[in-house]
Formats: C-alpha cells, sequence, structure tokens
C-alpha cells in the first residue's frame, strides 16, 4: 500500500513563534527558523494532528488523506 | 483531514490579539469543534463576554455575540437566556473578570441554576491591564502589584462554583487539548448551571515574573500539576498534594432550572390575573 505523505501548510501570518507545535510533535518533523515554524522533515510526519490541535494561532493546518 | 475552523471565525479577523503561546487560542478552537460536535447553529448561539484578554473570544467567534462591561458577562448573559430561553447561552471570561470583578454575578448566576455554559479561563493573572495579581493567583507568586510575591491565597474557582450551587463543574486545561471540547459538550448538554474551568498559560505577564522560561515549560507545568480525577482515586494524600484535579469535578440531576421555574411564575402571574 502506497503511504502518501501529508500535505502540511503554515500560515507565516498567522504564526507567532510560541515553538508549542515544533516542542510537542512526536517525530520532529517541525522547526523553528527564527519566529515562524518551518517543516523540516515531512517523511517523518506521522499525521497525528497534534499541532494543529495544539496551536492557539490557526496557523497550521495537516491535510491527509 | 485538517479540521475547518474557519466556518466559525469571522472573516478577516484573524490572526487574533492574543500573544504567542497563549492558551485562549486553544480553548477557542476547543469551543468550535464542541459547537460542531453539538449541532449549534450561528442564528441560536450566544456567545457572552466581559472584559480581558479571554474576552476578546466573542469578537473572533462568528454568532450572535455579546462584549459587555468588565465582570457583567454573567449578569448580561442572564438577561439574553431569560428573554430567549430557547437560546444556547455560553459565557466566556478569565478568572479576574468572572470571579474577582465579577464575583457577585458568578455566584448568585450559580445559585439561580441557570441553564447556561460559563467557560472560565484560568491564567492566574489580570493580564490585559498588565498583569496584577487577581483572586486565583497562587500564593507567593510574582505580579506586578505583588513584586516581592502574593501573599493571598488562591480561589479554588471550581470549589466556589460548586459552593454557590452550580450542578456542573469541570475543570480542564490548555495542554490537554482533546478534553477541552469533550468537557464543553458535555457542560452543555447537562441541563442547569455548567461551569468549567480551564487552566491556562499566559507567558506574558505570569511566566516570565515567575521564572516560566518558554511557553513550553509553563504547558509541561500544566502537565505535571494536574491528575485526573479517575487517577486521583487510586492515589494516596501524599501523591496529590499540590496537585489538581481535572475532569467533571460535580454533577447533579434532577434539580430544576431558572428558566423552568421562572415560566411557572409567569403561568401563575397570568393565572391570578384572569
Amino acid at each position: 500500500m502506497e503511504n502518501k505523505l501529508p500535505r502540511i501548510e503554515i500560515i507565516e501570518k498567522y504564526c507567532k513563534g510560541c515553538a508549542i507545535c515544533a516542542e510537542y510533535c512526536p517525530t520532529q518533523v517541525l522547526e523553528m527558523r527564527g519566529f515562524v515554524v518551518a517543516v523540516k522533515n515531512l517523511e517523518a510526519c506521522t499525521k497525528c494532528m497534534q499541532c494543529e490541535l495544539r496551536c492557539p494561532d490557526f496557523a497550521i493546518k495537516v491535510f491527509a488523506e | 483531514m485538517s479540521y475547518d475552523y474557519e466556518k466559525w471565525i469571522r472573516p478577516g479577523k484573524l490572526p487574533h490579539i492574543w500573544c504567542p503561546g497563549c492558551g485562549h487560542g486553544i480553548v477557542m478552537k476547543g469551543l468550535i469543534r464542541a459547537f460542531d460536535t453539538l449541532g449549534f447553529k450561528k442564528e441560536n448561539t450566544c456567545i457572552v463576554s466581559g472584559i480581558g484578554c479571554a474576552s476578546r473570544l466573542p469578537g473572533y467567534i462568528d454568532c450572535c455575540t455579546l462584549h459587555t462591561a468588565h465582570g457583567r458577562a454573567a449578569a448580561f448573559a442572564t438577561g439574553v437566556k431569560m428573554a430567549r430561553p430557547e437560546m444556547d447561552v455560553i459565557c466566556v471570561g478569565g478568572d479576574g473578570d468572572g470571579c474577582a470583578i465579577g464575583g457577585n454575578h458568578f455566584i448568585h448566576m450559580c445559585r439561580r441554576n441557570i441553564d447556561m455554559t460559563y467557560i472560565v479561563m484560568n491564567n492566574k493573572i489580570y493580564g490585559m491591564t498588565g498583569g496584577q495579581f487577581s483572586s486565583s493567583t497562587p500564593t507567593g507568586a510574582k505580579a506586578s502589584t505583588t513584586p516581592y510575591g502574593n501573599p493571598d491565597p488562591a480561589f479554588d474557582i471550581a470549589k466556589l462554583a460548586i459552593g454557590a450551587g452550580a450542578t456542573f463543574v469541570a475543570r480542564g486545561t490548555a495542554f490537554h487539548a482533546t478534553q477541552i471540547d469533550k468537557l464543553i459538550v458535555e457542560a452543555v448538554q447537562h441541563k442547569g448551571m455548567s461551569v468549567v474551568e480551564i487552566l491556562d498559560d499566559c507567558p506574558t505577564t505570569y511566566g516570565r515574573r515567575n521564572k516560566f522560561k518558554s511557553v513550553v515549560e509553563m504547558m509541561n507545568n500544566l502537565k505535571e500539576t494536574t491528575v485526573p480525577v479517575k487517577a486521583a482515586e487510586k492515589m494516596t494524600p501524599e501523591q496529590l498534594q499540590g496537585k489538581v484535579l481535572t475532569g467533571v469535578l460535580y454533577k447533579e440531576e434532577g434539580r430544576s432550572d431558572y428558566t423552568t421555574e421562572y415560566a411557572k411564575v409567569i403561568e401563575r402571574a397570568q393565572a391570578a390575573k384572569k
């Protein structure tokens, strides 16, 4: 079965750089670049949606099939 | 699949004013998920708030909203509920707004057992006005008005609500994000006064003064200092020292709510007139 990668959308205008998403990501997919979060290693994403759930700023969305 | 929060957000209102890492955004997400679970309609939902950081929440949510005077959210919400008993009324506010400045309204709202829900976002400080200590600031904590430590003991908001007569009282935290919407759903479904206290973080005015190095440290602190009610049953008093219980703390069924009782009064008055 083909394991399709999710699409992680970061709305940079909304992100305030609190780093909650990067810290609670269990597979370290996200990293902080200055005051904005960025995707570092998409292949490791398990689509657990913890980042989307915890982001207080509505800045991160995970689209998974 | 990504959760569609935007359908409940007023267009063009984001990004919100809350500071980086403030838990109010997480609570707002939980509230939106709860609305979807409950199948709420925008025209039949009313959110009422007072003044403060947490009270800015109704400005972002696209339904009937009321932003009122400091501490008076409970009074205005009672009015909305009495005028339109079929409406789903939800009060939101912070600890300072709800339990210090609006403490009087809060206890009487609980006493009357009005069929609505009050969500208290307890960040233990007055954030918007510059970090003055509130009624729920822990003893010894530093605030802009208590630079040498707070001498006062803190309110236990959940116990206050139980004592005042609320029939459903629950407590969650901004760290336990999935629990927030479940508690709100249960609170709204309960017929009678429901109070949900959500322990929150204020990294800007509380965290910096009280030696929290980052937002994540504050979030971890919420995780470490709380214990679910069911787990606490198996723990010894020594293990529970300094811990705060989360989950549904109190539920009382069978007590008639205020709008039902008031409808009876109207009926009696009209019968007497004839």
